[in-house]
């Protein structure tokens, strides 16, 4: 069992002369292909029991975040169309002016004492995973002039295989800064970067409470022939 | 076969919101290995850039197997740490067993090491082999690897049950990064 290799054009390079970070990071040798081996299809065994999980990121016992609340929801899948059960999925996200709460974060914008922003959930036996959040606000960084980041959500998974492991964010729809920047448009394959971006969905949205977003993931799948030894 | 895996994009500069700390420590005493017994190690190593600075923002991650080879036992093979503002990172663990390859064949004790951060826009995923191990030579992954960049995967022992790599991810020295 391995599993299959990106479709062209779907993954963002190392090297992105418009994303400032990567001209000192990216290597210069090219990846050495390698087969896949138990290591990389095995992958460890996350569940609630060993790590807890947070279902609403807003609010909390005798507190409750600033913000505009949003419920979002998607299933994590593999390229096959099927679910990923028991998918861990981390998120982490700026509060709703903008600002991370995070030391290094210099934005002169106004912390949220009841917002730390970040959660964790889990899939379950269809893929599904739910949380509530506020919606992020957008925030300004130092890549070129006037340079600022469309309103998003990190988000982190692991699936059955190590090579599942995908780290990526979500936007939101109609955001006029996406077509600006320069991380979301590193991914050259134009379908797949408005994949990135969730839909309002008002089956999720939850009455007097909160907006509904949709937002699947999928990880990747089988190969159906197992791979040739490059070596 | 229709749907193509999602983009990845970059953990940024406050991935930090997900650093628990303690994830570095795999045989902390409340954690899932307490009880399983092995051979205590700490791997320590830098990140370094193309200008040679540390890399200070970025989350190493491990993966590896049990001492017995085995993934599907009841270790728990997984880590987390953040380098720090000299761009180290140090995690304690079990030393890893041989892992079952291709016939009868072994792969040699090795831990996986992704490495996500502002600046790579999907991770960059390595290995840590051990100096001196006597599978090393068989090995199929580090055989593929060219004899002059071997060494950027080989951890040296740098004292009593402690395994140093440093991790370049440019230039002079560049570690050897696999895609998988
Ligand atoms: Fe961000």
């Amino acid at each position: 069992m391995s599993y299959r290799q990106p479709a062209q054009g779907t993954q963002p390079p190392y090297d992105a002369p418009e994303y400032g970070s990567t001209h000192k990071r990216h290597p210069k040798q090219p990846l050495l292909r390698i087969p896949q081996t138990l290591t990389e299809t095995s992958a460890p065994r996350m569940r609630p029991a060993l790590y807890e999980t947070t279902h609403n990121l807003a609010k909390g016992p005798g507190w409750e975040a600033q913000g505009e609340r949003i419920a979002v929801a998607g299933r994590v899948l593999d390229e096959d169309g099927r679910p990923v059960p028991g998918a861990m999925v981390e998120v982490w996200q700026a509060n709703a002016a903008g600002r991370y709460n995070h030391e290094r974060d210099q934005h002169d914008a106004p912390l949220d004492p009841n917002f730390k922003g970040e959660g964790r959930v889990f899939t379950d036996a269809e893929g599904w995973y739910r949380y509530t959040t506020i919606r992020p606000g957008a925030y300004p960084w130092r890549n070129h002039h006037n340079a600022w980041r469309p309103v998003h959500i990190h988000y982190s998974l692991f699936g059955a295989g190590f090579a599942q492991r995908l780290i990526t964010q979500m936007y939101f729809p109609g955001d006029p800064l996406l077509a600006l920047d320069p991380i979301f448009n590193c991914v050259p394959d134009p379908a797949a970067r408005q994949r990135l971006v969730a839909a309002f969905d008002l089956d999720i949205t939850e009455q007097d409470y909160a907006l509904g977003y949709r937002f699947d993931i999928v990880l990747r799948g089988r190969d159906a022939t197992p791979m040739e030894n490059p070596a | 076969m229709s749907l193509p895996a999602t983009a990845s994009q970059t953990a940024g500069p406050y991935w930090h919101l997900i650093d628990f700390p303690e994830w570095a420590d795999l045989l902390r005493s409340s954690g899932p290995n307490a009880a399983i017994e092995g051979e205590r190690i700490t791997i320590e190593g830098t990140v370094t850039d193309g200008d040679g600075a540390p890399c200070a923002d970025v989350m190493v991650e491990i993966w590896q197997a049990d001492p017995a080879g085995s993934y599907d036992g009841d270790f728990h093979g997984y880590g987390r740490c953040g380098t720090d503002k000299d761009g180290r990172f140090r995690f304690v663990t079990l030393k890893p067993g041989p892992v079952r390859a291709e016939g009868n064949a072994f792969q040699a004790p090795h831990v996986v090491i992704s490495l996500f951060a502002r600046g790579l826009l999907k991770q960059l995923v390595t290995r840590l082999y051990f100096a001196g191990e006597k599978l090393n030579e068989q090995d199929a992954i580090l055989n593929a690897i060219s004899a002059g960049r071997r060494g950027t995967v080989l951890a040296q022992q740098a004292g009593d049950g402690v395994w140093r790599l440093d991790l370049r991810l440019q230039g002079e020295g560049e570690t050897v990064f696999f895609e998988v």
